[in-house]
């Protein structure tokens, strides 16, 4: 996949219809471009993990994805789990049913909230800093210099970023749903009268194998689509620190919107026989 | 080497090639100048294929192997200045690390940099970034390298080292040299042949002494000004 392209002029759109019609081609055609690019940089996995120098880059890009985030993930994950038993726990009290406490808020963390926390903390803070940092190398010219020595900027650079936020972010996302369990049973205990052991036997009664693994497939979708994005929204960039700017904000924009829409989507998927 | 053949390059409306045509042989250091925005730079990225021309062919002989020296040296920050021109050894090559190292220690020596091999590119100056690029440039045994402005921002000193680094290795490697560049003074210096460019077309192809004996308007402007003289 060529990365360094020529500029794309084209005319004014000829009235809204032309301009609504060009905007709907333009965004399904860079869905296209990040689902190729995901296609291609994992192609090169096995090339990661046998080259002894993209190995290395991979396991930098394991410890930023996977180390530098753990203290936001810690707190996104502690409170989301915290404001969860509080909600729901008020709710169920008006029925006398918070009993129930640590079953809703461990299937809703499993189920949804885990692997969405963990994507948006990812694409705010791995997702982006991948846009900006591919996207200052594409306009100084780091990118095209690679293309002509023939280094697939894919294998070189996307490669490597993308295996390893595929790696991490499953691994995030069970650890967050393990910190916001905690939250939501420390609130229950302190603020409900929840006693904690019954809270995690019911959390732990109502959560099924299915569940962990339909949470970490997502968690492992939501990676890909993050990375595919941020480093397709770089390789984009175009004007400079500008363009690196709204390349960076893009691939924020289009991270959370892919993670939301996704997210229904699987869960449609394989939740649907419990579907009228 | 490389021949181009009436090509024209459009931009949208924009046309910033209008048929250029001229042929650059082996061992050949041709300079190309002219004012900002008349095309050099993207005329130079044709011969790489980071351009495609609307019209007209770009010819480069098969078998060369091309290295490109961009304007700001484009070496990857996280990479010492030699683990950068070990790169494409590293990552197109199957040669031992011993070769690897041998070719890298030689072109480092080449450009004269070999004392800040272990410094990272924000650690060196903007002469010694563009240094480490010619290195990287070379090392997989170039036969042809095309600078982009490669004396652009420095100081007459140092832009006087890149000029003899392009004669040097001409006339050592035999590599076959595309300059594109504004210093006019410096061109004289090291080119075998100059091409001046002005709203897309080339205006002279001379060798340097009848460059300077030029008769057209637009290039004795271009050398006056360059002289700081007044026609």
């Amino acid at each position: 996949m060529r990365i360094t392209r020529e500029p794309i002029y084209a005319d004014e759109p000829r009235g809204v219809l032309d301009a609504v019609r060009r905007h709907v081609v333009s965004y399904l055609a860079r869905v296209g471009r990040c689902v190729r690019l995901a296609a291609e940089a994992l192609a090169y996995a096995p090339y990661v993990l046998a080259h002894r120098d993209s190995r290395r880059t991979m396991i930098a890009q394991l410890y930023v994805t996977g180390i530098r985030t753990l203290p936001v993930i810690t707190v996104v994950g502690v409170f989301t789990g915290m404001i969860m038993g509080l909600q729901v726990g008020l709710a169920l009290r008006r029925f006398s049913q918070e009993a129930y406490l640590g079953a809703t808020v461990m299937l809703t963390l499993v189920r949804e909230m885990g692997p969405f926390v963990t994507g948006i903390c990812l694409s705010a803070c791995v997702g982006s800093a991948m846009a900006a940092e591919l996207g200052t190398m594409t306009v100084n010219d780091e990118v095209a210099a690679l293309e002509i020595m023939h280094i697939p900027p894919v294998r070189y650079l996307v490669a490597p970023r993308l295996a390893a936020l595929v790696a991490m972010s499953p691994l995030l996302a069970f650890y967050a749903c393990v910190l916001g369990v905690m939250g939501g049973g420390l609130v229950g205990y302190t603020q409900l009268n929840v006693d904690f052991s019954q809270y995690m036997a019911s959390a732990m009664s109502m959560a099924t194998v299915k569940d962990v693994y339909v949470g970490l497939f997502k968690a492992t979708v939501f990676g890909l689509v993050i990375g595919a994005v941020s480093c397709h929204e770089g390789f984009k960039s175009t004007l400079g620190a500008v363009g690196v700017g709204r390349a960076t904000q893009r691939s924020v924009i289009v991270s959370f919107l892919l993670i939301l829409t996704l997210g229904y989507v699987i869960t449609r998927l394989f939740y649907l026989d419990f579907l009228p | 080497m490389i021949e181009f053949e009436n090509v024209v390059k459009r931009f949208g409306r924009k046309e910033v090639l209008s048929g250029v045509s001229f042929t650059v042989a082996k061992g050949e250091v041709v300079a190309l100048l002219g004012p900002s925005g008349t095309g050099k730079s993207v005329l130079l990225k044709h011969v790489v294929g980071l351009l495609a021309p609307t019209s007209g062919s770009v010819t480069v002989a098969p078998d060369a192997h091309v290295g490109y020296l961009f304007q700001g040296g484009a070496l990857l920050a996280w990479l010492t200045v030699w683990e950068n021109v070990a790169l494409p050894l590293r990552e197109t090559t199957d040669l031992s690390e011993a070769e690897i190292a041998r070719r890298v220690d030689d072109a480092l020596a080449a450009v004269e940099l070999t004392e800040s091999a272990d410094k990272y590119p924000a650690e060196i100056s903007g002469g010694m970034v563009k240094r480490a690029g010619l290195a990287r440039a070379v090392v997989c045994q170039a036969d042809v390298v095309l600078y982009d402005e490669p004396t652009s921002g420095l100081d007459p000193v140092t832009s006087a080292t890149i000029h003899r680094l392009i004669k040097r290795l001409n006339a050592t490697r035999g590599i076959t040299s595309v300059v594109v560049t504004h210093d006019v003074l410096g061109a004289l210096s090291f080119a075998d042949r100059i091409l001046m460019l002005k709203d897309g077309r080339v205006l002279a192809d001379a060798k340097p002494a009848d460059f300077v004996k030029s008769v057209v308007p637009e290039v004795r402007e271009f050398i006056a000004s360059a002289k700081g003289e007044d026609l």
